[in-house]
Formats: C-alpha cells, structure tokens, sequence
C-alpha cells in the first residue's frame, strides 16, 4: 500500500481546489507528476489506482491519460533521466553528437539504463531550447549549449547528487 | 534595434520579482483598465491594435476576444497557452523565466476584458522550472493585491492559476489544450463548437498565446492606435522571434514587424550572421510546420521584392515560393546542412506528437517518416519522392486538426525547393553513408556541378 | 427545417442533422461510408475521415464554398447548402487516400478474420479502395488478447474508432478498457490484464467496424456467409430479447444485435441472450434476417428477392450514373 508524504497530500489537495467543484478530474495532470516524483520516478499500476482513488476516477481514465503524455515513465528509469532533445534545430547544432558521447560514456544506448541504475538515456522531442542547442533536459533543469567537456562535468554532477524532476519544488516544497 | 515593447527592462537586475517589475511601471495597465476603463473598451483597444495571435495562426486576437459567448450564463475563462512546443520556438519559454510578471498582468488585464473570474496557464510540462518562477510571481501577485477578491478595491476578482502539462506537442492546440486541462488525453475537438461558445468545461473560453497576452500590457499602457503605428500593414505591432540554427547568435530578439530577412539574419543587433561564415542554404522561418525556402527565396520574393518579417511578406507568393511568420520560430541552415536529414527529424517529431485519433494523421504521419528514412539510410528509391509528396496531399486538409497540415507542409515544401536534394540520396546511397555527409562535402546540384566542370 | 442537395438530390429535414444522416434519409449511393461514427454512440464520429464530403455550397445565407472537405458525420446541414459525396472527383480522391491510410497497417488477414463478409473495412476497401498497396515498410503488430473469457482482441486489426470504449462508457458501469499510448502507436486494451465483464460488453463485438473484436463462441466455426440469419426473439428481463441467429441447419453458431442497413445496432443485447441461449428452442423465430448491405452474405441469400424492388434500384442508378463519371458497383457491371 502506497501512500503520498504529508507535503504531497495537503499540496495535491491544493491543486484540486484550483478547478471548480465536480471538475476534480482536471488535476489529474498535476497530481500524475506528483505521483511520479514521490514514487520513485516512474508510475506504476499501483500509483496509478492510488491516484485514482484521490480523484475518485476510473483506473482505466489514469491509464488513458498516462500513457498519452511523454513525460510520464511507465516503466522504472535511472535516478537521472538523461533526456536530450534531437529535434530539427538541435540536430542542425550536434544533438546526434550528444547522444553518442554519452551513450559511449555510460556504455548505454538510447532507452537503456546503466548498470549501476544511476542514468537512463532517453532522446526526445523538441524541449523549446533550440537556440541554446544541443541540450538536455535532467529533472527540472535544462542543460545547454553543451560540449563534450561540459557533457563530464554534467554526468560527475548527476552521479554524485541526483536531479529529479519534483513538482513539489514549484511550489517552494523542499524535499 | 528597435522599439522593446515586451523585453524593455529583460536586463533589469530582479524584474522576476514583483517590487522591481512595479517599479519599471509593471501593472500599470491592470491600474489603467479596472480604474477608468469597462471591459469593451478593453477588447475595443485591442481590437483597434490589430494584434494577430503570436501562437503560429495569426488570427486577430480582438476579434477571438469579441466573438466570446457574453450571453452565457456559464461562467467564462481565459487560458494562456503556454504549450510552446513548436520546434525552432522558444520565445514564450524566455519571456516567463525572464520577466514572469509580464505574463500575469497580461492575464489579468485580459481576463478583465473577457469577463472571467478563474484563468489558467497550461504551462508545458517540460518547463517544470518555469511552473515554479509562475507560481512564485503569482502568489506575488496575490500579496499585492493585484489577485484573489477585489482587485485594487473595485469589484473585479481573479483567480490565476498554473496548470502543467506532461509532454505533448498536441496540446498547444487550443481544443486539445482544454481537453488536457480537464484531466483528459489531448486529443482535440471537432470544431464547431468552438470554444468561445463551449470550451473549458463547455463553458466560453478564450484560448490565447503567451506573447499575445503579453501584448496587452502596451496595448492598454500606450493605447491600441499607438501599437498599430508600429509595423507595417496588417502586421502590427512587435514580435519575438526565437532564432536557432547556424548563426552567430542565437536567441530570442523582439523585432518591429517589416525588418528585412535579410537585415535579421546578418545584422549585429540581431542574428549577427551565418555561424561559421558558410554560405546560408535555407530557411524555417516560422517554427517547424511552416513551409521551408531556399536561400535566394527567403530574402526575396519571387518577385524579386525584398522579403520583410511580417505576416504578409513571408507568405508573399503562396505556399509556391512563400511560407510563413508562424510562431516566430526562426531556424537558419548552412549549406553542410542536409534537407532531407533535417526533414526526417521534423517527420519523426510529427510522428511522435500526432495523437493517434483520426487516420490520416494517425497513419499518415509515420509512413512518411518511415520512407525519409529510408531515403536518408540509403535505401530509397524514385518512386519513394513522389509517394511523399502523395501522402503529405493526402494528409492535409483531411484531418480533424491542423497538426495533419502541420506535418505534411515541410514534407512538401522541402521536396518542393529541394527536389535534386532527394534524388541525391536515391542515386548515391555510398555518398551519405556518413550522417554529416554534407557536412564533409556540401551538396551540389548536377546543374551546378556540370557548370563547375 | 433545411433543404440540403446532396448529389444533385434535394431533401428537408430538421435542423441539427447532420449531412450523413440527411444523406442516409434520401438513401442509395449518396450515402457516405462510415468507419467511426455510430448513431446510438454519444460523441462518436468525426476520427475516420472516410466521410469526408465536400461542401459545395454553405448555406442559402452564405453560399461559399467550405474551403476543406468536411466531416459529413459531425457536420450540421444549413438551409441552401450543397453537398457532393460521389460527384466530387476531390472526395472520392481524399477517400481512397483514407482507405490507404487504413489499410497499411491491416494485417489483410481476411481469409483467416471471422469478420470476413461482414467487414466494414472489406466492403470500404472494395469499393473506394485501390488495387496496389504502395507500402513496403513493416507493419505494426500486436499480440492478440483475451479480453475477458468471451471476447478475443486482435489490436493489429484496429482502426481505433473508439466505438468500444463507447459502448462501454455508455452501456456499463464500469468502464475497464480504452485507448491507451498515442499515435500509431495507440492500442485498445484494459493495461494490466483485466476481464471486461459485465452484461453488455458483448456489444463490443457488434460495434466494431472490423475484426479487431471478435466473439470467441463463435470463432472458425463458420463463414458468415454459410450460415442463415433468422430474426428471433425471447422474453429477456435484462434486454429487448430482440436478436438475429447465425444458424447453420439446427445449430445456433451465434447470436448477434440486430444491424440496421447502415450496420447499426439500434437495441444492444444482453450477455445473456448472447452466449448462453445457442438452441433454438429458447428462441421465438420470426422469419430469415432481411441483409441488403452491400456483403458477401447477400450473395448467399435464400430470402425471396422483390424483382421489381431490383429493377427499380438498377434503373435509378443508371439513371444516376448518365453523364456522371462514377464507375458502376462491379456487381451491377456483371
């Protein structure tokens, strides 16, 4: 049985006053990326009935919504998710570069996580940082403009202090 | 550089926050419309400014702010579009993290002006850090009085909230938008209804882009006249263009609308040039899905006019030898940049972001991705350009949303200007083993390359 | 009411019709095919795209041209307008490429697909479809399912109409499955291995336009069209009772709703007078099932034919054709 931190509750709670009575459903989003960070990056089945129940929805109405959006990782991931944008305009400035320079690095391809479980390499689509490209995106942050000397910075970064994305600290909740 | 209407105080230390942003005049039109003004002069000023939505249509904002159901007794909402997820575009992203307060007063002014009591910003979920910068500067906001109940004292309340989404390009369209906002797939609507008369819970909504609501500030401050002198024809006002690609400086520039291509991609004040001085092969010049040209196009019309930034200028001659202003999202190429390379990336992301509800997309999208990249792989053949062609035809204009267009546009256009481009890699699959291959040897045409010899 | 011409044939009918039923009021070859909209569905409609029409003439008002094709399934009649379903080369173009878009990740597995012969798609394909496939790349495929102990899915058969999920959101309470991923990639399926169980599901398999559910009591027992379809019914407490039986000489292979020309159910079934009454004794028989779709199963008739009913139709539609480059149904050209 899974359950949200305290902080997690009274903050979903609060976004589920920001829509108008009977329209709870439309936290679903927000309470999602909630969920993901309080449970280990990642949404599983079990998150997903939990989220359920909070929003007194249908399971299946989570999993719908789940599975259509991106950012929601239906399958365990690395403590860092290394996404790096390959869309036209970072692809004209060297996304295709950055991939295989980490990947050659961590020894993973595109999708896979590294044995020790620290990073999972992922390409995505368009982050809208075309003119600071190549980038990636780790957590919440965006890293860009990147070289091979900043991509080793970066992994000795993340590997000693892993970034998550939390929409808790949107809202000044440390955790 | 001319005249800063949204990005004016961008280098004032601390205008994030709420005591620097007022103090540079911030919220002065919140001031200005609750005080003296009714809501109709409001939509009545923006109407006169000839504000074009900055989203990527391009449709007067005035005029989607009149045709909102006012008979409803339902109640009414604003929603700032802040899914900005069109490739090449990255201004509204700058324009939050920058000077967030901005967005706010434009939001409140405008929610005013339609009458809503709750507004949202769908926020793409990507922009995670920004949903915190909002946040803060909304509870700003908040504090000062400028939010919640009795607004400066009148009877006019808002509440504003910031609602992200989760990774899905389909969302800044607006119908898909409001569908993800109520909890739901992004899939969009069939239209009509649209949603001035039944939107966020079937109730009038205006959907408007992030810059188009930051607009309204000066348009409220200066007057919507005094926009309107600003630009050239129909396209008035300032825009932000994000500029990426191979130039020497890549960003986000506010630009008046009718400075020359030409000017923006080689001035100091702008662009500054081609990255590594190599010859400029072509150009994207309003975010992914417009139409690309070629070098002697995008500076020139066909009629040999030169070509301005503006709505009109750019889409001078049609989809035959024009494109579009967009979204702004300003990508420029050097001649080691290979067409169909970059054309399979775009088919890939349109690939990736239809949402899967109507066939033509649904199917469409993939195939064509799948045959460019054949092409680029080395394994196409003739017959595969004209396919192409085909099925972009047969995707555009028979989808239920304009992302079906979106997708088919550049396949077209690019095949369109760069024909010998395709059949280069049919012919000589050996010679783009290499991904760079343009890169190590920049494509010539056989035309050209016969005149060389 | 609105005077709407469709195909250069006028009809009245009240406003808030949509063309495609306006179309489906004056009858025969102007009525648009349909893939995703189901007229008992709430909401269904306006995602297959092989209804596109064109509109030719708004209103009376506003007698511009709409400048794309149109939905005919989701778009309202105007008092004037005019519409071109057959007589515009545009749609029969957008169509057939609608068809392809269809067909390309089909698995075109009909010989061994017990929808065969009653197969919206097959008729679709046969009518406005081309003769070549022009894609030579992989097909996408899924695993076949089990989605409860009744019903078999075949994702790879999908055409995502969404009319499924209707069904179950409409006529259940609980609503176990839907469209989950995106894109070409999006699939009908419960995510975690969940049974649809309830009493209505069965209607799944009657809504689907193609083979994607199919009704596992029934499966490789028979081509539709050996068998015989008798209009039968019984006192059902949950239902109308009201049914159609696929009878192959005393045996009940299936029981089905009973679909309307357009293959429409119009009363759903019970789970009950689906699976479980395959003998003809609990059934009231009433006569041979009247099929006047354009199937196979119609090749097999043994119901009586009104020749003079035939003639009339042949006539019209050479009538219809004179001067007009639609090509004749290859069962007329014969």
């Amino acid at each position: 049985m899974i359950e949200f931190s305290k902080e997690a509750m009274e903050l979903a709670q609060r976004i589920i006053k920001r829509y108008p009575e009977g329209k709870h459903k439309s936290a679903l989003l927000p309470i999602l990326h909630l969920a993901q960070s309080e449970f280990g990056g990642w949404l599983s089945p079990e998150t997903m009935d939990y989220v359920a129940g909070i929003l007194n929805i249908k399971p299946i109405e989570v999993y719908e919504v789940a599975s259509f959006y991106s950012m929601y990782n239906l399958k365990p991931v690395g403590k860092c998710l290394l996404e790096v944008c390959r869309t036209g305009p970072c692809l004209l400035r060297g996304a295709d570069d950055v991939v295989s320079y980490i990947g050659n690095k961590l020894n993973i391809k595109p999708g896979e996580t590294s044995a020790d479980g620290m990073f999972t390499l992922k390409t995505v689509e368009c982050l809208g940082a075309c003119g600071y490209a190549p980038m990636l995106q780790c957590g919440a942050d965006f890293y860009e403009n990147l070289t091979e000397e900043k991509l080793d910075l970066l992994i000795e970064k993340l590997g000693a202090q892993p970034e998550r994305s939390t929409y808790l600290k949107s809202f000044g909740v440390n955790v | 550089m001319g005249r800063q209407l949204l990005l004016e105080h961008i280098a004032e230390p601390g205008i994030e926050t709420f005591a620097v942003y007022r103090k540079k005049g911030g919220y002065a039109s919140v001031e200005k419309a609750l005080k003296t003004m009714t809501p109709d002069q409001v939509t009545e000023e923006v109407k006169i400014s000839g504000l074009r939505g900055r989203g990527g249509a391009g449709f007067p904002a005035g005029m989607k702010w009149s045709f909102l159901d006012r008979k409803s007794e339902k109640p009414r909402y604003l929603v700032c579009n802040a899914d900005e997820s069109e490739p090449g575009t990255f201004k509204d992203r700058y324009l939050m993290e920058k000077i967030p307060h901005l967005l706010i007063e434009g939001m409140i002014t405008g929610s005013y002006a339609l009458g809503a009591k709750t507004s949202y910003i769908y926020i793409r979920g990507e922009y995670m850090y920004i949903v915190g910068i909002l946040e803060k500067a909304i509870d700003e906001a908040y504090a000062n009085g400028f939010l919640g109940k009795n607004i400066l004292g009148t009877d006019y309340s808002l509440d504003l909230y910031v609602h992200p989404g989760a990774g899905a390009y389909i969302c800044g369209e607006e119908t898909a938008l409001l569908e993800s906002l109520e909890g739901k797939r992004g899939n969009p609507r069939l239209k009509p209804p649209f949603p001035a008369v039944s939107g966020l819970y079937a109730s009038p909504t205006v959907v408007n882009n992030v810059e188009t609501i930051a607009a309204v500030v000066p348009i409220i401050n200066n007057g919507g006249a005094e926009y309107a002198k600003i630009g050239i024809g129909k396209s008035t006002g300032t825009k932000l263009i994000s500029a990426s690609g191979h130039i020497k400086k890549p960003g986000v520039y506010e630009i008046e609308l009718g400075v020359p291509v030409e000017e923006f991609i080689y001035s100091d004040q702008y662009c500054g040039g081609m990255l590594t001085n190599r010859p400029l092969k072509a150009v994207v010049a309003g975010g992914s899905s417009v139409p690309i040209l070629p070098a002697d196009l995008i500076l020139k019309t066909a009629k040999g006019e030169k070509r301005l930034m503006t709505y009109e200028s750019l889409s001078d001659g049609g989809f035959v030898s024009g494109s579009m202003l967009g979204s702004g999202g300003f990508i420029v190429m050097d001649d080691t940049t290979c067409i169909v390379r970059n054309l399979w990336s775009f088919a890939r992301f349109y690939h990736h972001e239809s949402c899967g509800q109507c066939s033509p997309c649904r199917e469409g999208t993939g195939w064509m991705e799948k045959v460019l990249h054949r092409i680029e792989h080395g394994h196409g053949h003739m017959g595969d350009i004209d396919l192409l062609v085909d099925v972009a035809k047969k995707i555009e204009g028979n989808t239920i949303c304009p992302l079906g267009d979106a997708a088919a546009w550049p396949v077209a256009s690019a095949i369109r200007h760069f024909r010998e481009e395709f059949e280069y890699h049919v012919k000589y699959p050996e010679k783009i083993k290499n991904p760079k291959h343009f890169a190590i040897e920049p494509f010539l045409s056989e035309k050209k390359l016969e005149l060389v010899n | 009411m609105a005077k709407v011409t469709i195909d250069g044939v006028e009809i009245e009918v009240p406003d808030g019709t949509t063309i495609l039923n306006a179309a489906r009021q004056i009858g025969g070859a102007s009525v648009p095919p349909a893939m995703c909209y189901y007229s008992s569905l709430k909401g269904s409609g306006g995602k297959c795209r092989v209804c596109l029409v064109k509109v030719a003439q708004g209103s009376a008002k506003d007698p511009r041209p709409m400048p794309k094709l149109v939905a005919s399934c989701s778009t309202n009649v105007m008092d004037g307008m005019v519409v071109q379903n057959l007589t515009s080369p545009e749609v029969l173009e957008a169509r057939k490429g609608v068809v392809e878009f269809l067909l390309i990740n089909h698995p075109l597995d009909c010989p061994v697909c017990d929808q065969a012969g009653e197969c919206d798609l097959q008729n679709l394909a046969y009518e406005h479809g081309a003769a070549k496939t022009r894609y030579e790349e992989d097909r996408r495929t899924f695993e076949k399912i089990d989605i409860g102990d009744k019903i078999k899915l075949h994702m790879t058969r999908c055409i995502l109409c969404y009319r499924c999920t209707m069904v179950a959101d409409q006529l259940t309470e609980k609503r176990v499955h839907g469209v989950m991923n995106r894109g070409d990639a999006s699939e009908i399926s419960t995510y975690i291995s969940k049974a649809v169980d309830n009493d209505f599901s069965g209607n799944m398999i009657d809504v689907c336009p193609v083979g994607a559910l199919t009704d596992k009591t029934f499966r490789f027992k028979s081509r539709v069209w050996f068998t015989k379809p008798l209009d039968a019914h019984r006192n059902c407490t949950k239902c109308s009772g009201k049914v159609v039986l696929w009878m192959k000489d005393d045996e009940v292979l299936r029981v089905s709703a009973r679909k309307d020309q357009y293959g429409e159910v119009k009363e759903f079934i019970c789970n009950e007078c689906r699976y479980d009454h395959k003998t003809l004794a609990d059934w009231t028989v009433e006569g041979p099932r009247h099929i006047d779709r354009s199937s196979v199963i119609a090749q097999n008739h043994y119901e009586k034919i009104d020749l003079s009913t035939l003639k009339k139709e042949i006539d019209r539609q050479i009538e219809f054709q004179k001067g007009k480059p639609v090509p004749a149904p290859k069962t007329l050209a014969q």
